[in-house]
């Protein structure tokens, strides 16, 4: 059995066997960012091909294929990421400054954090793993309601960071950050 | 006695599947839904479906209900709402189907068509357990309803029983409204849901325990505290892993079963599968019952999901306009081929093998049982 199924996240070992997930050296030497599609079980969907204006995501006719990321097609420009049901495609850009790398994130919550916002970064379990800025939103009619926050976190955590808390929600005394109006 | 050419009851994913489909053709039809709007389940699904672009992949569900409503209004098809249809039966002498109905402050009436299709969908499996009467204790459906259709939220501190897609998608929507979900727990060892449901829920920070009950729910007017534990592999709770949570609301999301009444008063074959959801109707690859003129679409004759349902309701209504003679059977099967193609790919690959088998084992059953009963030389001859 895998180790996901009784866990309910994607551990590390079993990330680097999916074909829609690039490895590090490849986040490393790629021009510019990477999609990261986090799809591991043969679900009938195929909406990451169908948005990829490049050619560079692959699930084939058999529409529960896993999909297959062609890394040298990839330009990051996260259009997969809003077209995924699952909410399972990431865009890493590795090489975003000196210590920093840039990781876009789907994310249906509201209020939606500010361009300059700092965050607490969650991992796959929601477990806080380090701070984060807020470099660009994305929240377009074309997404359809899936915002893209893309954020900048310290190059070690760019295959960590899977999700965001807002501290502003955390510090106004609201139950577990959980607005109540 | 109002006449229809086709009547469909229940007006969610399948049955609306079926009217626009049907009514393509010209054919006069006419929906039937107790509630008091239409859609059934679709305009609470808030989330993007899966499938591909034939599905409407990534469309949110209650867009994709505005759209098939839209299509039905479009193309003529008449939907009676706050109505129940509490029978169904033959009227051979008249070669018709006849429905019987009851309105809006207990108004009577009936119907007759001349083929029916039952799209009248599932109801929600409950659980068992000392205390599981207390107020704020309800199935996971009806807080989706609660909080995605009235925007209630139906507690502040959740559990969620049932590890399926249906408890992992809702322990989702209600974080989305604000409510912190305790933890889904699952008497299974493994999550019984999709993967990537069950990463949205974690990637939150809110725990799926596996192998994992509920005992009892304390409280004196609600739901105060639930009980839970570990079950051992003979399913028997380990003694010394109890623990109690403080909840106010707990969610069972343990399953579906086939709403299936008027398949039964009209008679039809029934079988068993555990697969699908429990006793359904027998049907063919066409989506025809034991009973001549008699159609099933959707989670009434196997529970499964929403895209599937309308791919079902399209199999209906098209075999329903080839049988009137609307559509050529050389046309019929052409379009056939399509969605059945569309439905093969959505119960595709591992996730989909146990629908898969299930279903082709009710349509080889649906032709013994035909094969015996026509030798016999009682099959209902079609009008």
């Amino acid at each position: 059995m895998e180790k996901y199924k009784a866990t309910g996240f994607l551990s590390c070992e079993e990330l680097v066997r999916l074909p829609g997930v690039p490895n590090l050296t490849e986040l490393k030497e790629h021009k510019g960012p990477l999609a990261c599609i986090e799809c591991a079980e043969c679900i009938p969907c195929n909406p990451c091909e169908t948005a990829c204006p490049h050619g560079a995501i692959e699930v084939g006719n058999d529409i529960t294929g896993l999909p297959t990321l062609l890394v040298a097609k990839c330009t990051g420009c996260g259009l997969c990421i809003p077209a995924c049901p699952g909410l399972a495609i990431f865009v890493i850009d590795y090489n975003y400054s000196e210590c920093e790398a840039a990781v876009s994130i789907p994310y249906e919550f509201l209020p939606l954090p500010e361009i300059g916002e700092e965050l607490i970064a969650l991992n796959r379990e929601g477990k806080e793993i380090g701070g984060a800025v807020v470099i660009k939103k994305i929240n377009i009619k074309k997404y359809d309601k899936t915002a893209v926050i893309i954020i900048r976190v310290s190059k070690n955590l760019c295959m960590e960071v899977r999700n965001i808390k807002l501290i502003k929600l955390n510090n106004e005394g609201l139950e577990d950050g959980h607005s109540w109006k | 006695m109002e006449k229809t050419e086709l009547a469909i009851i229940g007006c969610g994913p399948a049955g609306l599947s079926a009217a626009a489909e049907a009514a393509q053709y010209g054919i006069k039809t006419t929906v039937i839904d107790e509630n008091a709007k239409p859609g059934g389940q679709l305009f609470k699904q808030i989330h993007k479906f899966f499938g591909s672009e034939e599905h409407q992949a990534a469309t949110r569900g209650f867009d994709i209900g505005y759209q098939l409503l839209k299509r039905c209004e479009k193309l003529g098809v008449k939907i009676i709402l706050n109505t129940a249809v509490w029978d169904v039966f033959n009227n051979e002498q008249k070669g018709e189907i006849e429905l019987a109905l009851k309105g809006d402050n207990d108004v009577r009436g009936r119907i007759a068509a001349k083929r029916v299709i039952l799209a009248t969908g599932a109801k929600e499996n409950a659980l068992a357990f000392p205390g599981w009467t207390l107020p704020g204790i309800m199935g996971a459906g009806a807080a989706q309803t609660l909080v995605n259709l009235h925007r209630i939220l139906p507690g502040k501190k959740i559990l969620i029983v049932g590890s399926g897609n249906v408890g992992l998608i809702v322990a989702y929507q209600l974080a989305q409204g604000g409510a912190r979900v305790e933890a889904v727990i699952d008497l299974l060892p493994v999550i019984s849901g999709w993967a990537v449901h069950a990463g949205k829920v974690r990637r939150q920070g809110i725990p799926i325990l596996t192998g994992c009950t509920v005992l009892q729910a304390l409280g004196k007017n609600m739901v105060e505290k639930v009980i839970i534990g570990l079950v051992g592999p003979d399913s028997r709770i380990i003694s010394g892993t109890e623990k109690t949570k403080i909840v106010d609301t707990v969610c069972l999301a343990v399953g579906l079963t086939p709403l299936a009444e008027l398949a039964w008063a009209i008679d039809c074959q029934f079988v068993y599968n555990q697969d699908l959801g429990g006793h359904l109707p027998l049907h063919n690859e066409r989506m025809e019952t034991t009973v001549s003129g008699v159609y099933v679409a959707g989670d009434m004759c196997g529970i499964e999901e929403a895209s599937t349902a309308m791919e079902e309701g399209k199999i209906a209504g098209l075999s329903v306009a080839e049988s009137l003679g609307y559509l050529s059977p050389d046309k019929a099967n052409h379009e056939m081929k399509t969605i059945e193609k569309s439905l093969a790919n959505l119960r595709g690959g591992e996730m989909g093998k146990a629908r898969r088998l299930a279903k082709n084992d009710i349509v080889r059953r649906w032709h013994c049982y035909w094969k015996n009963t026509k030798q016999r030389g009682s099959y209902p001859a079609k009008n």
